[in-house]
């Protein structure tokens, strides 16, 4: 099928100049990637999955310049939990400011790496091309063609630390495309922490094959820049037994649309996908996440909280499908707005989409201001109405905030959402 | 302590009077009771009296040591010693109900130039409290009021009272709901707090709940108006004949 012309010009405007970084074990995929990407064009506005958020300044050939945010007035996210530090800046691998790329129960690779990884090969960008349908994801196939770094993370064991991954900003206009691999083995265990903005614009991908009976936390959070873009593409595939959870803190950004796609194909598998997001002013916030069900008796979870200010816009478009033959599903998903005044807006598309009988799927959203009668009840105790606020504003993103299962990085996210709360009440 | 003067108060947004010339001082270290049918206006006074939106006054002022507190913020009326033990107790999701607190009695301190508790402090104080109310510690963990009894939330508001200390206290209906033990505890908590320098303005139905807090002073409100005061005998007679020859009397 011919594509649009529009789309076609589009999509060649932004290959022109681009070339498939050559050599290495990833090149066929990265072709296979290349190529779909050109049948099936970049995103435009008139794409049923980009109706709530604009794709062109994530298309564009040229990021638009985001001045870098100064964060130092508060120590490093994370800092506390003695990770493994990966540093990229402005996408590219920082080796001086990383720690040597070695932990107990885990081997770290790089992708601009060109020896052999075989087990590599058999994720990068094979995830991807499974998330393509039934909905088109062409950021996700111009991330596998084109990505210059990030790491691949052959999780065999019990890591003694979480992975973390941080990015760093230095010029204003750097466009990153990173792309990450995650291999969890069978009855491995794992957190992979991602802290930071990254980059003006950002695409990044991360691939997750989580083998039986393996289990994988991923927190993230995605920095405090104001103006910065980015498009974000998590697939993760369960096996038998297999756990998942990821949350992620959004605080600021001009613009961000986080997917993510999860495939259960195991039975007994659980996976959580949490997101909280805080939005003042120009902020548009779309968590899209599309998870399958094809196994017996697998839990999904998608918890997503947004409070929005000042005209800030939070999207979710969240669809549970249950295959034929996915008895005892347990899917759970609810999308939550607070708006914090009456410009902002919250746009939710939540789905259920279910070919088997014996399933128990419940899904909600909603959106509403701070319940008065709490507030007064709060201040009648001599709670001032600011802090009254941030208090309900916190017991807001609770629920998704539990979903992350250790209470250090619970506390961790907390206390970050409580100072974006006080500084805007100063 | 409290004096409220010819206090009209109607709501903000209908034109409907509810309050129509309310005069009532409660003295320091004095328990005064509230009677009245209902829909009679008590609730609304109470919620007047520590700030709630939706009521306008239209006459008259209360003051507290003789500072207007009808112009200050819910949370100023709290720190400078006012407490509204609530009749629906509103249940907070998400907030925990130590947290609450411990940050409700800090910020009262802080409003009052006071230095924070520590929170070994809080810990000892809250333990002992609750125990005197039967509260026990995975209620205290808990959202506030979420899931708890009717008897347990108005327990939890005398937790609360005995934990800010306030010095004067207004308990709208803190007796409905509650079994006899539950009674006899809440009567207790209020009670243990009956001192010199501490008001109460107890709002029932029931002349059980003053067997146990015995009121120095009763007042029958109908109307919007507080139609008749007298001594602890009021109330008996009111339990005993209810208030209909009351209203006849004041027309
Ligand atoms: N926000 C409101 N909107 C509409 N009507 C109200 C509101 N608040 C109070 N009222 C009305 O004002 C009157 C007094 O109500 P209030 O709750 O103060 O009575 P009460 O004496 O506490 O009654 P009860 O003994 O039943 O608790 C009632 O007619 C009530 O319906
Ligand atoms: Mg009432």
């Amino acid at each position: 099928m011919a594509l649009p012309e529009q789309k076609q010009t589009l999509t060649e405007t932004r290959l022109s100049g681009l070339s498939v970084p050559e050599g290495g074990w990833a090149e066929p995929a990265r072709r296979d990637a290349l190529a779909r990407l050109r049948a099936m064009g970049l995103s435009t506005r008139r794409d049923e999955y980009w109706k709530y958020t604009r794709p062109d300044t994530l298309t564009a050939p040229e990021p638009e310049a985001a001045e870098v945010f100064d964060d130092s007035d508060e120590p490093q996210l994370f800092s506390e939990r003695n990770g493994l530090k990966i540093v990229f800046t402005d996408g590219v691998f920082d080796e001086g400011a990383s720690d040597a790329l070695e932990l107990d129960g885990v081997r770290i690779d790089r992708l601009a790496e060109t020896s052999d990884i075989h087990w590599a090969r058999d994720v990068y960008g094979v995830l991807e091309a499974r998330g393509q349908a039934p909905v088109q994801r062409p950021l996700a196939a111009f991330n596998t063609a084109f990505a210059t770094d990030g790491v691949l993370i052959h999780v065999t064991g019990r890591p003694s630390r979480p992975i973390h991954l941080i990015y760093r900003r230095s010029g204003n206009a750097a466009d990153a495309v990173l792309h990450h691999v995650v291999k969890v083995d069978a009855g491995a265990c794992a957190t992979i922490l991602e802290t930071g903005p990254a980059a003006a614009r950002l695409n990044s991908g991360m691939e997750v094959e989580i083998a039986d009976t393996g289990t994988l936390h991923h927190v993230r959070a995605q920095g405090r820049d104001h103006e910065r873009r980015a498009a974000t593409h998590v697939f993760a595939r369960l096996g038998r037994e297999s756990v998942f959870k990821s949350f992620t803190l959004t605080a600021n950004g001009t613009l961000t649309r986080n997917e993510c796609v999860i495939e259960l194909t195991g039975d007994d598998a659980v996976a959580h996908v949490a997101g909280a997001c805080m939005g003042d002013g120009d902020f548009h916030h779309d968590d899209t996440v599309f998870v399958t069900h094809d196994a017996v008796n697998c839990e999904s979870r998608q918890v997503f909280k947004k409070v929005l200010r000042n005209g800030a816009v939070g999207v979710f478009q969240g669809k549970i499908l249950v295959q034929p033959g996915a008895q005892k599903t347990d899917g759970y998903q609810i999308s939550q707005a607070l708006l914090l005044d009456e410009d902002s807006q919250f746009l939710a598309k939540p789905e259920l989409e279910i070919y088997a009988d014996d399933v128990a799927c419940s899904h909600g959203s909603t959106s509403g201001a701070i319940d008065e009668d709490s507030l007064f009840y709060l201040r009648a105790r001599g709670v001032p109405r600011g802090e009254a606020e941030d208090l309900m504003t916190i017991a807001f993103i609770a629920e998704a905030v539990l979903e992350i299962e250790d209470e250090d990085l619970q506390s961790d996210i907390n206390d970050r959402v409580a100072a974006w709360l006080a500084r805007r009440r100063t | 302590m409290l004096e409220i003067k010819n206090l009209h108060v109607k709501l903000e947004e209908e034109d409907k009077q509810i309050l129509k010339g309310v005069n009532l001082t409660v003295e320091a270290g004095k328990v005064h009771a509230i009677m009245g049918p209902n829909g009679s206006g008590k609730s609304t006074l109470s919620y007047v009296l520590s700030g709630r939106d939706g009521y306008e006054v239209t006459e008259g002022t209360a003051t507290l040591d003789g500072v207007d507190i009808l112009d200050m913020d819910p949370e100023e009326r709290a720190a400078a010693g006012l407490f509204l033990a609530f009749q629906y107790p509103v249940e907070i999701p998400g907030v925990g109900n130590m947290t609450f607190l411990r940050t409700a009695v800090n910020a009262q301190r802080k409003a009052r130039g006071e230095e924070e508790m520590s929170s070994t402090e809080f810990l000892k104080t809250i333990r002992a409290r609750a125990k005197d109310l039967k509260i026990d510690q995975d209620m205290l963990k808990r959202p506030v009021n979420v899931g708890f009894s009717g008897g347990e939330k108005k327990r939890n508001e005398i937790l609360q009272m005995a934990m800010l200390e306030p010095r004067m206290c207004i308990l709208d209906e803190t007796d409905s709901g509650l079994d006899v033990d539950a009674m006899k505890l809440v009567a207790d908590g209020v009670n243990a707090l009956r001192s010199e320098g501490r008001g109460f303005l107890v709002i029932t139905h029931y002349q059980r709940l003053l067997d146990h807090i015995k009121p120095d002073v009763v007042h029958i409100m109908s109307n919007g108006r507080i139609i008749k005061t007298g001594g602890p005998e009021l109330a008996l007679e009111v339990e005993n004949q209810g208030y209909e020859h009351l209203k006849a009397e004041e027309a």
